[in-house]
Order: C-alpha cells, then sequence, then structure tokens
C-alpha cells in the first residue's frame, strides 16, 4: 500500500475524512442558508427565482455542487465503514451500562443522526433538486428573462403538514449531528488550542446546531402557514 | 453493609461466561472495593467454590492492573479514581452491584474478570520509547525545559495503561492511551528523534490490535482514573497527520 492509500485507511485517516466533508457540508450550510432566506421575501418568489437561475449556471458554483454531491455520498460511506469498525471492536457487550453519565447522547448517535440526515438529503433533493433539473417546473418572466419557478415548487411541497413535518424533524437532527460534530471534526484534524477551541464550540453551538437549523426549520412552517392563509 | 454482586464468571476465553449473583453481609463501608471482592472470595474458597479471578497488584492506584466495570462505568461510579481506590461507602446498603470484565475485541477474557491487556504492551514497544546513549548517565538538568512544557509531558506520563478509556469507550477505541504515550514523548525534547516514526508506528498498531476509532465522545476522559486529557488526542492527531505528510517512509 502507498503511504495515500495507508494513512486515508487508517483509523485517523478515516475519521479525517469524515471531518473534512462534514465540515464542508457544514460550510455549505451557511450559503444554502444565506441563499434560502430569500424564501421570506414578500415578492412572489422573484428574488428566490433569480437565486436558483444563479446557482444552477454559474460554472464555480456548479464544481461546487459536484464536489458536494460527493462529500456527502463519502462522508455517508465513510460513516457506514467506522460504525461498522467500532461495532466489531466490541463483539461481546456489557449485561449493563451507563454512558449517559460520561459523554453527550448526540455524541454516541452521530450514525442514527446522519441516517436521519441521509434520508432527509434524498427526499429533499427529489423534491427540489431533481423537479429543477429534471422535471417540469413552470415558469416565470421577470423583466423578459425567462425563468424556472421554483418558488411555486416550494409553494406546493410545504403546503403539506407532513411534509413540514419531515424537515422540522430533521432540522432537529441536523441541530444535535453538528452539535457534536462541527467542534469534533476540528479534534479529528488536530486542531485544539486553549485561545480557540472555545470560540470553535461556541460557533458549533449556537450558529451551527441552534441558529441554522432553526432558521431553515422556520421555512416551511413560514410557507406553510402563508400558503394556508394563516398569515399574509 | 450488605450487598448483592453479580459478578461475571467465565472458565476460560473458550468458555461462555455469565453473571452469577452472590449476597454478603458485614461489609464495612470503609473496604476497598477489592477488600470486598477478597471476602467475597474468602467465602468462596471455604465453601470449596473456585474464587473469582481478578488483576489487581498496587492497591494504591498506581499499577493500572484493576479492571473492573462496575454499575454501568469502567471503574465504577467514582471520577479520576481506579477500583482499589473506590470504597464501599460509595455503594447504598443493600444495592445490587453488577461486576463486569472490561470488553474489547482487543482485550480478550482470560477469566472470570482478568482481561489480557498485552495490547497495550505492543503498543508501547511499536514507537513508546526514546532511545539513550548508554554510558555515563548525563546530567539530569542538562537540557533546559520549560514549565508548562514539563507540566504537559507530566499531565501526559501520568497514564497507568489501565484499559479504562478502552473500556469506557462505545467504540472501544485506545485512542486516549495511546494519545498520552504519543503526546507525553512528542513535547519533550528527547523524544524528538523518533517523534514522527512514534506516531506513525503506535497508531499503526492500535489499529492492527482491532482498537475501535474516536467519536470524541469524551468518555474516556471522564473515566480515566488520571484525568488525561482530550487534548493528547487533538494532539496525536497533529502528530500523526504530520508524521504522514512530511516523513521519509513512503
Ligand atoms: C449523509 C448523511 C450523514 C451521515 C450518515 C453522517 C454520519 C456521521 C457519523 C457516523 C459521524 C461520526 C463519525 C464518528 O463518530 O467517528 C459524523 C460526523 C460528522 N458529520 Fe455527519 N453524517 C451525515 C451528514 C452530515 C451532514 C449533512 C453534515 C453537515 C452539514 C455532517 C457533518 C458532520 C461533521 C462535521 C462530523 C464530525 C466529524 C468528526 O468527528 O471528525 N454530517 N457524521
Ligand atoms: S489514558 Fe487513563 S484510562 Fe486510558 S489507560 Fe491511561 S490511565 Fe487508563
Ligand atoms: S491495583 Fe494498582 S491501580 Fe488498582
Amino acid at each position: 500500500m502507498s503511504w495515500v492509500t495507508q494513512t486515508l485507511s487508517s483509523s485517523l485517516g478515516r475519521k479525517v475524512i469524515m471531518s473534512l466533508t462534514g465540515l464542508f457540508l457544514s460550510s455549505f450550510l451557511v450559503i444554502h442558508m444565506a441563499g434560502n432566506l430569500q424564501l421570506f421575501k414578500s415578492d412572489e418568489g422573484r428574488a428566490f427565482n433569480e437565486y436558483t437561475y444563479f446557482m444552477t449556471h454559474n460554472p464555480v458554483i456548479m464544481t461546487i455542487s459536484y464536489l458536494l454531491y460527493t462529500s456527502i455520498l463519502v462522508h455517508a460511506l465513510m460513516a457506514l465503514i467506522l460504525t461498522r469498525h467500532n461495532k466489531s471492536s466490541r463483539p461481546v457487550d456489557y449485561a449493563f451500562k451507563r454512558p449517559e453519565a460520561n459523554s453527550a447522547w448526540s455524541s454516541r448517535n452521530m450514525g442514527i443522526l446522519g441516517t436521519v440526515l441521509l434520508i432527509f438529503i434524498v427526499l429533499h433533493m427529489r423534491t427540489f433538486w431533481y423537479e429543477m433539473h429534471f422535471g417540469s417546473v413552470p415558469m416565470a418572466e421577470y423583466d423578459g428573462k425567462q425563468y424556472k419557478d421554483l418558488y411555486k415548487v416550494v409553494l406546493v411541497a410545504f403546503s403539506q403538514w407532513w411534509y413540514v413535518l419531515i424537515y422540522v424533524i430533521s432540522m432537529a437532527a441536523l441541530g444535535y449531528h453538528l452539535v457534536h460534530g462541527f467542534q469534533s471534526g476540528f479534534q479529528t484534524i488536530g486542531l485544539r488550542h486553549k485561545k480557540y477551541t472555545p470560540l470553535i464550540e461556541a460557533l458549533g453551538t449556537y450558529v451551527f446546531a441552534i441558529l441554522i437549523p432553526a432558521l431553515f426549520a422556520a421555512m416551511p412552517i413560514y410557507i406553510f402557514l402563508k400558503a394556508n392563509n394563516f398569515i399574509g | 453493609m450488605k450487598v448483592n454482586l453479580k459478578v461475571w464468571r467465565q472458565k476460560n476465553n473458550n468458555a461462555a461466561g455469565k453473571l452469577v449473583e452472590y449476597g454478603l453481609d458485614n461489609i464495612s463501608p470503609d473496604m476497598s472495593f477489592l477488600e470486598m471482592i477478597d471476602v467475597l472470595n474468602g467465602e468462596l474458597t471455604r465453601k470449596g467454590d473456585e474464587p473469582v479471578a481478578f488483576d489487581h497488584d498496587c492497591r494504591e492506584g498506581i499499577c493500572g492492573m484493576c479492571s473492573m466495570y462496575i454499575n454501568g462505568r469502567a471503574h465504577g461510579p467514582q471520577t479520576g479514581a481506579t477500583t482499589c481506590q473506590l470504597h464501599m461507602r460509595s455503594f447504598n446498603d443493600g444495592e445490587t452491584i453488577i461486576v463486569e470484565p472490561w470488553r474489547a475485541r482487543a482485550f480478550p477474557v482470560i477469566k472470570d474478570l482478568m482481561v489480557d491487556r498485552t495490547a497495550f504492551d505492543r503498543i508501547m514497544q511499536s514507537g513508546g520509547y526514546v532511545s539513550v546513549n548508554t554510558g555515563s548517565a548525563p546530567d539530569a538538568n542538562e537540557i533546559a525545559i520549560s514549565r508548562t512544557i514539563a507540566d504537559e509531558a507530566m499531565d501526559a506520563a501520568q497514564c497507568i495503561g489501565c484499559g479504562a478509556c478502552v473500556a469506557a469507550c462505545k467504540n472501544a477505541s485506545a485512542m486516549l492511551f495511546v494519545a498520552a504515550k504519543v503526546s507525553h514523548m512528542a513535547v519533550l525534547p528527547q523524544g524528538q528523534a523518533e517523534r514522527s516514526i512514534r506516531a506513525e508506528r503506535m497508531v499503526a498498531q492500535m489499529d492492527a490490535e482491532g482498537f475501535g476509532a474516536c467519536s470524541f465522545t469524551g468518555a474516556c476522559s471522564v473515566e480515566c482514573p488520571k484525568s488525561i486529557s482530550l487534548d493528547h488526542i487533538a494532539r496525536m492527531n497533529r502528530e500523526y497527520l504530520g508524521a504522514k505528510l512530511t516523513s521519509e517512509n513512503v
């Protein structure tokens, strides 16, 4: 084995892959969030549609998006490999254990939380990404230019209460995944320091695990209330 | 006080084991947990039964032998202490106490509560050393070491190789142990000669022994009798990645 494959297949190397893909996915959340905030505008979806047009036509964004799809697959695959290895490291389990005495629930259930996220990502991409690329999306015209009206698709999807519920639950899972994952990702690549670790932990908890999932969850709720005329 | 014990009994590595119940009266709250097991073994011996096999040596928290998983936690309910430093006053009168061996693929059960921890020895042999010249001893204070570095190295050097970190980890990962050893020598001037080889070899041996990967749950550090910090794991990751990227070993 070359030193590269040997490094990447070691337990530490595999975790580094988890960390780099996970942190990359986390950084994408910020971009995704910033763009989707357009949904809160009361402009019949114009800003949102212009933003999705940009996201699907800009070559830099398109390249990054392929990197993103790869990251999701690699992250999930590595999660499976690591989880199986970790399980096999204790073939006979304890009759009685009290893990809650020494560690956080989220840190012990990254695999379950991740599985919820994977199912969510598939559903999410089927509803929006697939429709945008291969489905039949109605068109809208702004200043004489044609745009795919993805906003309509969003309205239809989020007018169903059960669909909104799936999103809210998934965002809770995201919060729990990141409250541990974000700071753990830095540890894995060796970035731990008296001066910066408290900042990383605060950023991971308040921004990535609370603020971002809460804002993402607010979108379907807002659209649901709007589509069903609960709010104007 | 009275206790109701459920102790893991297993004849040898190949035999099937099971939890066996024993009741003990007249246990003093000032006894250590191991002394309580001694009382049990005395009774078993008098009855002509096989005593419970368990590891112990120093009985003062420095040898790391007394591996017992008590009531769902490595070394029992106390933190920062080994089983020999645990006293019966930490339990309630009449409490049921479950005692199991460390559970890890890399730590096979030898008998009852005794497990084979030679995997740790092989990890140490792979790189947990520094080379010194033989001949006359060097002057003790010849190399200046700053106070912070000396403290950092001493904190890591406190590891007694007990394996509670492995026992407590949901992945049976040996990261805290290996990190303590790598870290201890990586920060000292004496450890520089083998610095990159050490990280590479010790991690490779850790993987070869069948320990799990690190999920940073932090359980190891909480259950470690010497409270070894997670900082060392981050340092080992840094050492390992740095070594892999820059060492001459292709
Ligand atoms: C596709 C579904 C996903 C699965 C199956 C999954 C699974 C996992 C698992 C099992 C771990 C823990 C690894 C360990 O403890 O050794 C983990 C860590 C992590 N995940 Fe995910 N995850 C998924 C999606 C995501 C997403 C969408 C993000 C970010 C937006 C993310 C960010 C992270 C981060 C930052 C870590 C920490 C890496 C580390 O501990 O070094 N994951 N993931
Ligand atoms: S790191 Fe702590 S728990 Fe692990 S072997 Fe060393 S002393 Fe024991
Ligand atoms: S017997 Fe030595 S540490 Fe407990």
